[in-house]
């Protein structure tokens, strides 16, 4: 990427149940990260928490949005959907906390460590909900000039 | 211990190959829930599961887990080894299960990737 282009984003539609396409805009993201020779711990953590985000709202919503943007300063991750929302944020939050119905717990998911593995691996985190609206969250991980080395 | 003495140790078969035969795997995880891999798996270079879909492909990627291995003998859906070419996961089958499975590569001095043990 040429020295100039110090921005780097994309957008991704996610529809509630489509889990065959589900992950993409993780991919894409690790794909992009790795090409600007971001460290690997900071490329795993971030494809982790984007990867939970995208499967939250491909699981519990109906449909909703990932934006990522990568910044030599950050790289800024937004999913909003449009959905059940969550009541109990705090609940929600908790190591093990699920209401995964049964089918989607046979795919793997419902452990209820997603919303607790974003928080881990981000340092900068912001979860939003209107019950019967949707929910958003916000994820940052900051960057240095070094991590970013832009050298591709 | 190499790739290919894994395959041969579970009477496995090699759906996918994307690795030599002598890549060296030296530490496991065990799940079917994906955020436990997501969340629990330190280093390590197999996943040993019984979810035969592509969600596991993904998953695998994301944690940077090069190889997968299905038990049980679960039929691999095509779209799953769609997904491990596209994303150079290596694929393995076994008709064995889960507990079996464990025990032989433990036995073999292979470690977990929760904790190293
Ligand atoms: N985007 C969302 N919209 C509505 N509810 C959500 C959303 N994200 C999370 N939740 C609620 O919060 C709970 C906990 O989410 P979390 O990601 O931690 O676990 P999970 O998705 O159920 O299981 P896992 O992530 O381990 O596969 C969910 O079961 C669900 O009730
Ligand atoms: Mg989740």
């Amino acid at each position: 990427m040429a020295s100039n282009r110090r921005t780097i984003e994309g957008c991704f539609q996610l529809m509630g149940g489509a889990f065959a396409g589900a992950g993409a805009a993780s991919s894409e993201l690790k794909t992009v990260l790795m090409s600007l020779g971001v460290p690997q711990g900071i490329v795993r953590r971030a494809s982790i928490a984007a990867f939970e985000a995208e499967m939250n709202v491909i699981i519990h919503a109906v449909a909703g949005t990932l934006h990522y943007e990568v910044t030599p300063a950050k790289i800024h991750i937004d999913v909003t959907d449009m959905g059940p929302g969550i009541e109990d944020i705090d609940l929600a939050m908790q190591e093990g906390y699920s209401t995964a119905p049964d089918w989607v717990r046979e795919m793997g998911w419902g452990a209820g460590m997603g919303l607790p593995n974003i928080k881990r691996n981000a340092d900068a985190f912001k979860l939003d909900s209107v019950v019967g609206e949707g929910t958003t969250l916000e994820i940052n991980i900051f960057l240095t000039e070094e991590n970013y080395a832009d050298n591709t | 211990m190499e790739l290919s003495g894994v395959v041969e140790l579970v009477c496995g078969r090699i759906v996918v190959k994307e690795k030599d035969e002598s890549f060296d795997i030296t530490a496991v995880c065990t799940t079917d829930m994906m955020s436990d891999v997501l969340h629990f798996a330190k280093k390590g270079e197999l996943l040993v599961t019984s979810l035969n879909q592509s969600q596991v492909i993904m998953t695998a990627e994301i944690a940077d887990i090069p190889v997968v291995m299905v038990v049980l003998g679960k039929k691999i859906e095509k779209e799953m080894t769609a997904m491990a070419e596209k994303k150079h996961i290596t694929l393995l089958s076994t008709e064995l299960p889960m507990f079996t499975v464990c025990g032989m590569l433990y036995a073999k001095g292979l470690k977990s990737c929760v904790n190293g043990k």
